[in-house]
């Protein structure tokens, strides 16, 4: 296990990029460089890998505080051994992948509508703003309401808001046992199955749909979930583990495609149709769909829908139907919002600018 | 920031009489009083005018022409606030969002409900029960407080170890600017692209925009809830059970402890059979399935057996396991009976310094010859040492803020931080200045900024002036931490 820290390093470079209104490009692991708006700036590139190692680690208190550039494998081993995880699944998407990239882009995997989200288990932040400053927000407790929840806010900002130092983050135990149960239904079965099942007290970790299939994985006590094995019945998974891995890694077969990959963020009960093939995660909350139709087409559905679509990946042959905001639009006042924030914390734009709006 | 004058005081209320009814405007001495203070009635000041509007386009109008006029606005929900957030402005506007007090919709499916900022924190739960429905964050206030100054104080409450805050349990907010416009903020999904702005509101203490609608979530009541009285004969080894809990793997729905004086007064209050000869109490919830909570109440039972638990007592049914709960959630006021005064403090620790903590508060009550009720949200660290006082006593204030004071510096020095639920508000601005440096205190105003560039929405609490920080810089006493830390001095 490594430990190397360059805050002093990053911090120069930082501010001379200030000095010199150099656009810099924050690149972890380069496991999610993919995400966001295609880089359009002349920028320099600042590495964030070699600031890493595990400043602290106490089980008992729950609570996890690392370099940014920490390989989130070298954590996700470290609280295996003791028996704890990271709540929120976060996809690595390379074997590089860093705890700052996880938080910079939040993302959460199938544990995320019972668990949280990265954001939610994010309790203090140290970080470097676009002026060059070192601040640090929040904490290792996880209660904590002085000054501004600024350590949250970093979380899927990409970046844009300022260099991810150091992250305390809350785990959890891993649960006794788990199981995943199959049955096979149509999507609107499916559909209606997750709603009541969202709505029981049953111990559950995962709720998607996929190839006519609904997947119901449970964690906890072994009793609990052995009984609730019961309730949902169907058939039970073998190599479970290795599906919600595939599917949160998205090696999944069902990734395997030419066309854009769009992430729908939509209400529990929602209609989604778009014609077009589909897997259905978060207890009907989050839908990956392929798809060349226009994007307007498809954020518009989703907003219909009192949701988000994001185009997440273009084919990387295919790259002509990548669109200039990934993101969807926001609402004037919401924008102009951010952009005031984004003004205070990286005033002349250097940091990754562009890669979650335009204007940002 | 631009002052009420005389001249536009006259103005403004001429326009707000344009855009309220009489009954929604508040202006005698005798209206106003009942406005001068929130929760922590240490501190009072009459608002020049209260308002009390019924529709959002009432609020907007109000908002608009506090910011034409350059009149500061203070928002106000139920009052419940310990922290003095709520606190009126002489010169200001107070805003009360009490008549803002329905459910909206309540939406079982999406585990949901939207809600006004003026409905009370348990109205909630209550309204969604028949669906099997509920909303986690249980300040202790719930009885009274409103969701809108749970959102503005992200309250906490005895179940967030396992539920998490405010922050973890809303969706959506819809707010008004200082410029009058009306924002929704968050979604109706679980995800929101841009900046994490719900977060940003979350806990800001009314000074980004006013809250005129909370989407909540709702989590399914467990099958089942049962909890576990712990008694010991030490407080160390009540705090040592706790960790000891926590490293089995189990994430209790609540895990509270008192020390004595808690626990006598209480159990005079409330008759929830605590055991008045035990220096602590562990006061432990497991919630689940069935199945679960049977194995783990005996794990539980187990382990706090081997820690040193002089008696154990677990509730076997609904009514029992409120009865036990009543005599926590009520200390508060049980012992506001047993003193003429207290003060509430709200440091938060890292778990493992609790025994460490505990040790030092009472040596320091010994030293300041105070006695300290001590309850706590033991499993994530947040500490109320209530501190009872006679403010008729001459002094006997002064030597509780400065013992108040020193707690927080504790809980600093810990590596904690000095409000873990109650907020900053007017209280702890001076406390501030230990836990941020000048740089983060500078972003906060710059975040202040990015929404109320003129500081009218709640000016002057939660984040103190840097200047402010300077000049009690030069008043040191040790440690960075001032004497009287609550006395207003500027």
């Amino acid at each position: 296990m490594e430990s190397i820290n360059r805050t002093q390093e990053l911090q120069d470079r930082v501010r001379a990029a200030f000095n010199d209104k150099t656009m810099l490009e924050i690149v972890g692991g380069n496991s999610k460089r993919f995400y966001g708006n295609a880089n359009t700036h002349k920028t320099e590139i600042i590495e964030t890998r070699i600031h890493q190692g595990i400043i602290s680690y106490e089980p008992s208190e729950l609570v996890i505080t690392a370099r940014a550039g920490t390989p989130l494998k070298e954590i996700e081993n470290l609280l295996a051994e003791n028996n704890q995880m990271l709540p929120f699944e976060p996809p690595h998407f390379s074997e590089h992948a860093t705890l700052g990239g996880a938080i910079a882009t939040g993302l959460s995997g199938s544990r995320r509508p019972f668990t949280g989200s990265a954001r939610d288990f994010v309790l203090g932040t140290k970080i470097i703003t676009g002026k060059g400053e070192i601040m640090s927000f929040g904490g290792q407790v996880m209660k904590n309401v002085a000054g501004y929840d600024v350590s949250r806010l970093m979380v899927g900002a990409l970046g844009t808001l300022g260099l991810l130092l150091e992250i305390s983050i809350k785990v959890l135990p891993r649960p006794q046992a788990e199981v995943t149960q199959c049955i096979a239904m149509s999507q609107q079965e499916a559909l209606v199955t997750m709603q009541q099942l969202n709505q029981s007290s049953l111990p559950l970790s995962a709720l998607a749909y996929e190839g006519e299939k609904l997947y119901v994985r449970l964690s906890g006590a072994s009793s609990a979930v052995s009984s609730a094995q019961k309730k949902v019945a169907g058939e039970t998974l073998v190599h479970a583990e290795n599906y919600w891995q595939q599917v949160n890694e998205q090696t999944h077969p069902f990734f395997e495609s030419d066309s854009s990959l769009w992430r729908l963020s939509v209400p529990y009960v929602s209609n989604v149709n778009l014609n077009e093939k589909s897997f259905i995660d978060w207890a009907g909350a989050l839908y990956w769909i392929h798809s060349d139709k226009d994007a307007e087409e498809i954020q518009q559905h989703a907003i219909e829908q009192g949701g988000a679509a994001t185009l997440f990946r273009t084919h990387q042959v295919k790259t002509p139907n990548d669109i200039q905001e990934r993101f969807p639009p926001l609402q004037a006042k919401i924008k102009q919002l951010q952009v005031n924030l984004k003004m205070r914390f990286d005033p002349y734009g250097i940091l990754n600018f562009g890669r979650l709006y335009s204007d940002l | 920031m631009t002052l009420a004058t005389k001249d536009n005081r006259d103005s403004l209320r001429k326009l707000l009489h344009q855009v309220l009814p009489k009954t929604s405007i508040l202006e005698t001495d005798e209206q106003t009083r009942p406005y001068e203070c929130d929760g922590l009635t240490a501190y009072q000041q009459k608002p020049w005018i209260v308002v009390l509007p019924e529709t959002i386009e009432q609020v907007q109008n109000i908002i608009s022409l506090c910011h034409e006029e350059g009149v500061p606005i203070v928002a106000r929900g139920a009052g419940t606030g310990l922290s003095g957030g709520a606190l009126p402005l002489a010169n200001g506007v107070l805003l009360s969002l009490a008549k803002f007090n329905r459910i909206l919709d309540i939406n079982p499916a999406n585990r949901s409900a939207v809600v006004e900022p003026g409905v009370r924190n348990l109205a909630i739960s209550q309204a969604v029960e028949e669906f099997n429905l509920y909303y986690a964050p249980d300040p202790s206030s719930q009885i009274a407080c409103t969701i809108g100054g749970n959102v503005a104080e992200n309250a906490g409450g005895v179940h967030c170890l396992k539920y998490g805050l405010t922050v973890h349990n809303i969706l959506q907010l819809k707010i008004v600017t200082v410029d009058g416009e009306l924002v929704t903020i968050g979604s109706q999904a679980l995800d929101t692209p841009g900046y994490d702005l719900l977060a940003l509101m979350t806990g800001s203490e009314g000074m980004l925009g006013v809250i005129v609608e909370v989407t909540v979530k709702l989590l399914p009541r467990p099958e089942q809830a049962q909890v576990i009285l712990a008694a010991f004969d030490d407080v160390v080894k009540a705090g040592e059970a706790v960790g000891a809990i926590i490293a089995e793997g189990i994430i209790p729905a609540g895990l509270e402890m008192m020390d004595n004086p808690a626990i006598r007064a209480a159990e005079d209050y409330a008759h929830a059979g605590y055991p008045t000869d035990a220096e602590a109490i562990l006061l432990c919830e497991l919630d689940g399935t069935h199945e679960e909570v049977t194995e783990q109440i005996t794990l539980v039972e187990n382990l706090l057996t081997q820690k040193g638990a002089t008696s154990l007592r677990t509730s076997q049914n609904e009514e029992e396991r409120l009865k036990l709960w009543l005599g926590r959630k009520s200390a508060f006021p049980a012992v506001g009976r047993i003193s003429p005064d207290y003060y509430c403090m709200d440091g938060t620790i890292p778990r493992h310094q609790l025994p460490v903590i505990l040790k030092k508060i009472s040596e320091l009550s010994k030293e300041y010859n105070l006695l300290v009720a001590n309850v706590f949200h033991a499993g994530d660290g947040n500490l109320h040492p209530l501190i009872l006082y006679d403010a008729n006593i001459k002094g006997e204030l002064e030597r509780t803020e400065e013992f108040g004071g020193k707690i927080l510096e504790l809980c600093v020095n810990a590596g904690g931080t000095i409000t873990g639920e109650h907020g900053v508000g007017k209280e702890k601005i001076d406390q501030m200045c230990v836990q941020f440096k000048p740089l983060e205190l500078q972003i906060f105003h710059d975040i202040k900024h990015s929404f109320d560039p003129r500081e009218l929405l709640n000016p002057g609490k939660a984040v103190p002036t840097l200047h402010r920080c300077a000049e009690l810089g030069g008043m040191h006493v040790h440690d960075g931490l001032l004497s009287h830390p609550g006395l207003e001095r500027f």
